[in-house]
């Protein structure tokens, strides 16, 4: 083709695709005239160089329509939707036009008579009175419209194969007034501020400003930069190599030019993936248009939100993900919004809202797209999943609603009752699925019944090159995405994480969960294939579960061993083996040996993704400590030969103590720490400090601004462990024992030498364990992760089956999630929601008969009394244990006498 | 067969083969076709694939698909020590190698000693085979690379 035809095409449609935001921006900003202006010029740029080129018919087009924006910015006329929708059918012919000329290269025939006369009408300013039957229809088949516009769209896609680099080189043609505002970036960063005309207004200004940029960027053709990526790609792997070498010689003339070839190619690698990163903005530019030509066409009101629209990510990436976002903004419109009249009845501000998000997030790109429409309606997903065999009515009864709404997935499902031209025509959620995860993403939903529903997409910033974990069964290597790795488990017979079977299927406890596991051996027949290796059977090594996550999906691979994380080039595999979809790809590693990468998506529908876990729950759950669940301590020891352990979330810091910097204040060993002065103590019974020199090792405590700190002889060790205290300890200062290590431990209280140091910290002294709890559930509201942990251990001695949360909104959440207890204890100072507030709060839910017990580090006779209005059961000073535990005891009765 | 033939005699600019030996039989590929010829490799076996494929194997930084010849041809494993030699050649910018038992020399033919196919040869054999040529100890069966890499078609019958 043509190098200036071409050039031409390249413009004219990044000008059309800029028009066409403007025009819906100027939709809802009729007087901006900057805006209006900023319009006319990119039309008639298009005009000029079509008259340039000889190209008569799109000329005539082009000229009707400068004619009426002409008249638009004259103030002649005023902009009204139907002007607005008759440009915009200009624009459409003019991109058909476009299309025709870039496959034949010559205009194609046609009659455009009709709609310049409607345009010139609309110059003349008859369109609101005459032309309104026309402006009624603006787009006669709407359903033509819509394909029509995706097939431009991919066109669009080819044509623009030049990527923008920085900013555009102008035109050589044009006269410099008429440089059109610099598409690419500007559609990104107008998208995220559609209805401010700010981008607009600064137009002119940028114009003559960027045209000294202009001359510092150029346009490369993609194929360039993807051969670039391909031979970065293949240095990466070259370097690796060396490097591997480098590590086997313990002496090499090469080290250091090694070590600066690796600086320079980890370099050069993030430089040519930012050229190929594009904002995803370019993604979402056709999105303005489409809504709004949804919303005349299913007279809805809709209003497009876009926000990060400079988040940048993979070119490749991006032309992938841009036909599924379009298909879920689409289907938001269609079904997930309400129409107006329903909005309105139900209390809903007219205008519904989507709204796009994008941002990085961990190596990962994170897009939501969310409506405040109606939500999914569960029951009818259930219906529909039923009647088309999903899944049997015994079977919905196990999930949850969230669990349910991930049938839409499903192929075959479309929860549209009517067909629409717009969606809902079988090409459904599954697609959507299908795509995201060709490129290793996953996407969730989470939606609540007539709040609205949100999609969230995750995808890796770039294919190219991606992080990789490298594990290896059967002696056979393989490579699993650092993305899907959620953790490592060790599983072995010693060890606390075994694996279990149920009949054959092997899972694993993990965390108060059972996790589905799958052996790599089995699903890849690899101890059939390659029998050689089947003697590891009786010498069963030690298993690795790589515990992953597809989705809400968990499950364990599990694997002979697990080496380090490399970073890979992924390579597709060759066409042969291209069936197989428990493999995304191969690669070579370091070392020069070729490896297959395995698909965790792959996996999972491989293994049944039957039990998909509801991750909303999932983490709920998560958040809600119980008082067995693992806790980390810290082990040290004092006196005696029993070790001692303390909750480490109640350490502030571990510092050494110079003895000789001890001091006295009274009967009390104090020493200067960080301008205070912190009290010491020795646990009850230990040697005490003979010589006068010397470093022990301290505990430092602190709690609201003051430290404390208890000396030890020495610091053993920091594990996690399930807390189970068994007994009340039977000397002052221990809240009981417990078996950490397998070994009798006793945890120290600290709220006992709180209270030694600072007499208002506690009231009293211990008070003695009783089974008063009888396993009896208390939910702990507190703020201060020093008392729940402080209380928390305190309760479970009591007998009581503590669950803790850290404010007043998450203990709402757990009445919501339909959890029960028998009483509640609550801080009344809490940031956000106080506990008058959630005393107030419950009483209107399901919790209103459980009893609170509130706790306040000041009990002022008003605050009781405010206390019992809100309906708390007792009012207990914070730092008063035996007032607290008697007082549950005796809420407890009174509950029980009261049943 | 016919087919085959015209297209040894269309595309042909020289009548150059690479000779190997499979199980005691003579074959030769079209030499344009061959990238490369290489000794044993280390070669990473894939799961779940067809049983010919004998694995991938990295190839000056490229992945290369092993196809084990004997396998496709449907003849009995090599029984025989000492690996096999591959011969690489391109597909649709994919490298594939050719695993065989050992690779002879580079032989130029004459067309008028090309013959097709015997109608009774293995339909396994027959299959790839575009035809024979009569040379004066033994025959050559000449295989089209592309119909041996053709897996999509194989599959589909």
């Amino acid at each position: 083709m043509d190098d200036l035809l071409a050039e031409f095409l390249t413009e004219s449609n990044e000008g059309l695709q800029v028009l066409d935001n403007e025009l819906v921006k100027l939709e809802q900003n009729p007087n901006d005239p900057e805006l209006l202006s900023n319009i006319f010029r990119l039309m008639h740029t298009i005009k000029g160089t079509c008259g340039f080129l000889g190209l008569p018919r799109l000329e005539g087009v082009a000229h009707a329509g400068e004619n009426v924006l002409g008249r638009l910015r004259d103030g002649e006329i005023t902009v009204s939707p139907e002007i607005v929708s008759l440009i915009l059918e200009c624009l459409d012919r003019i991109r058909e036009i476009l299309a025709a000329l870039e496959a034949t290269e010559s205009e194609p025939e046609g009659d455009d008579a009709d709609l310049i006369s409607r345009l010139n009408a609309a110059a003349e300013g008859k369109a609101s009175a005459d032309e309104a039957p026309a402006a009624d229809e603006p787009l006669p088949q709407p359903e033509e419209a819509v394909s029509e516009e995706d097939a431009q769209v991919a066109e669009m896609v080819e044509m623009a194969e030049a990527v923008e680099v920085e900013a555009e080189a102008s035109p050589e043609s044009d006269p410099p007034v008429e440089v059109p505002a610099e598409p690419t970036p500007d559609v990104a960063k107008a998208a995220p501020s559609a209805p401010a005309p700010s981008s607009a207004a600064t137009a002119e200004a940028k114009a003559t400003k960027e045209s000294a940029v202009a001359n510092q960027s150029i346009r490369v053709n993609v194929d360039l930069l993807e051969d670039l990526m391909t031979m970065v790609s293949e240095l990466v792997l070259t370097r690796n190599q060396l490097l591997q070498i480098l590590r086997t010689q313990k002496e090499s003339e090469f080290g250091g030019p090694l070590q600066r070839l690796n600086h320079v190619v980890s370099e050069l690698q993030e430089g040519v993936m930012k050229t190929r990163m594009q904002p995803i903005g370019n993604a979402w530019a056709k999105l303005p248009r489409l809504v709004r030509d949804l919303s005349h066409e299913l007279g809805k009101k809709i209003e497009l939100e876009m926000r990060g629209a400079d988040t940048e990510l993979d070119r490749q990436v991006l032309d992938l993900i841009k036909d599924p976002l379009t298909h879920m903004v689409r289907n938001s419109a269609d079904h997930g919004l309400e129409r107006t009249e329903d909005r309105i009845s139900t209390g809903k501000l007219e205008t519904g809202t989507i709204v796009l998000e994008a941002y990085h997030e961990g190596g990962q790109i994170i897009i939501k797209i969310s409506d405040d429409g109606r939500g999914i309606n569960v029951d009818r997903v259930k219906e529909k999943a039923i009647t088309n065999g999903l899944a049997t009515e015994a079977d919905m009864e196990m999930l949850s609603d969230q669990q349910i709404n991930q049938f839409i997935f499903k192929p075959g499902f479309s929860t549209a009752e009517t067909v629409t031209a717009v969606s809902g025509r079988g090409v459904g959620m599954d697609v959507v699925r299908t795509n995201i995860e060709k490129i290793g993403g996953t996407i969730e939903l989470t939606s609540t019944q007539g709040e609205g529903s949100c999609f969230t997409i995750k995808i890796p910033l770039t294919l190219a090159i991606v992080s990789a974990l490298i594990v290896a069964c059967a002696d056979e290597r393989f490579a699993i995405p650092q993305l899907s790795v959620v953790e490592l488990v060790r599983a072995s017979g010693a060890s606390e994480h075994s694996i279990e079977r149920i009949q054959d299927t092997p899972v694993l406890r993990l965390r108060d969960r059972l996790l589905p596991l799958v052996h790599l051996r089995d699903l890849l027949h690899l101890e059939n294939d390659f029998t050689e290796h089947s003697e590891d059977q009786d010498v069963r090594r030690d298993d690795f579960i790589v515990v992953t996550q597809v989705a809400n999906y968990s499950f364990g691979i599990i694997v002979d061993r697990v080496f380090d994380t490399e970073e890979i080039v992924v390579k597709p595999v060759a066409p042969i083996l291209r069936e197989i979809s428990l493999f995304s790809g191969n690669t070579i590693l370091g070392d020069g040996s070729v490896v297959m990468i395995l698909d965790p998506n792959g996996i999972a529908s491989v293994t049944g993704e039957i039990n998909v876990t509801d991750k909303a729950e999932e983490d709920a759950e998560k958040e809600v400590t119980r008082a067995e669940d693992r806790v980390a301590m810290l082990l040290f020891r004092a006196e005696g030969d029993t070790p001692k352990a303390v909750p480490l979330s109640l350490v502030a810091r571990l510092e050494e103590v110079d003895l000789a910097q001890v001091e006295a204040s009274g009967d009390q060993r104090v020493v200067q720490y960080r301008g205070q002065l912190m009290p010491l103590f020795t646990m009850e019974g230990s040697e005490e400090p003979t010589s006068e020199s010397g470093r022990r090792p301290v505990v430092v405590f602190s709690e609201q601004g003051r430290n404390l700190g208890l000396m030890v002889n020495e610091i053993v060790d920091i594990i996690e462990t399930p807390l189970n205290v068994e007994l009340s300890g039977e000397s002052e200062g221990f809240v009981g024992s417990a078996i950490i290590n397998d070994a009798a431990t006793e945890v120290i209280d600290v709220g006992y030498y709180v209270n030694l140091a600072f007499d208002d910290w506690f009231g009293a002294g211990r008070s003695t364990a009783s089974d008063a709890g009888n396993g009896r559930s208390v939910l702990l509201v507190d703020d201060s992760a020093f008392f729940r942990n402080l209380l928390s251990p305190l309760l479970n001695v009591a007998g009581y089956e503590v669950t803790t949360v850290e404010s007043a909104v998450e203990a709402l959440q757990l009445c919501e999630d339909g959890k029960d207890f028998d009483v509640i204890i609550s801080d009344i100072e809490m940031p956000g929601m106080s506990g008058y507030d959630l005393a107030e709060a419950l009483k209107t839910k399901r919790w209103a008969e459980t009893p609170i017990v509130a706790l306040s580090a000041h009990s002022k006779p008003g605050d009781i009394a405010r206390g019992r209005e809100v309906g708390f059961a007792d009012y207990v000073a914070k730092f008063d244990r035996d007032a607290l535990l008697s007082s549950l005891d005796q809420t407890i009765a009174e509950m029980r006498g009261a049943a | 067969m016919t087919n085959g033939q015209q297209d040894m005699t269309g595309t042909d600019l020289s009548n150059d083969f690479v000779t190997f030996w499979i199980a005691e039989q003579l074959f030769g590929i079209h030499v344009l076709k061959v990238q490369d010829i290489l000794a044993q490799s280390k070669t990473t076996r894939v799961p779940l694939a067809p049983p010919e494929i004998a694995g991938s194997l990295n190839l000056r930084g490229r992945i290369v698909t092993s196809v084990d010849v004997r396998c496709r041809l449907g003849l009995p494993p090599d029984t025989s020590e000492g690996g096999g030699t591959s011969i690489v050649v391109e597909l649709d910018h994919d490298l594939y190698s050719l695993l065989v038992d050992s690779v002879g020399e580079v032989l130029t033919l004459a067309a008028d000693s090309f013959e097709p196919n015997p109608p009774t040869l293995s339909p396994a054999i027959r299959q790839y085979a575009t035809g024979i040529y009569r040379l004066e100890k033994e025959l050559l069966v000449v295989l089209d690379v592309d119909r041996l890499l053709d897996y999509g078609r194989s599959a589909a019958a």
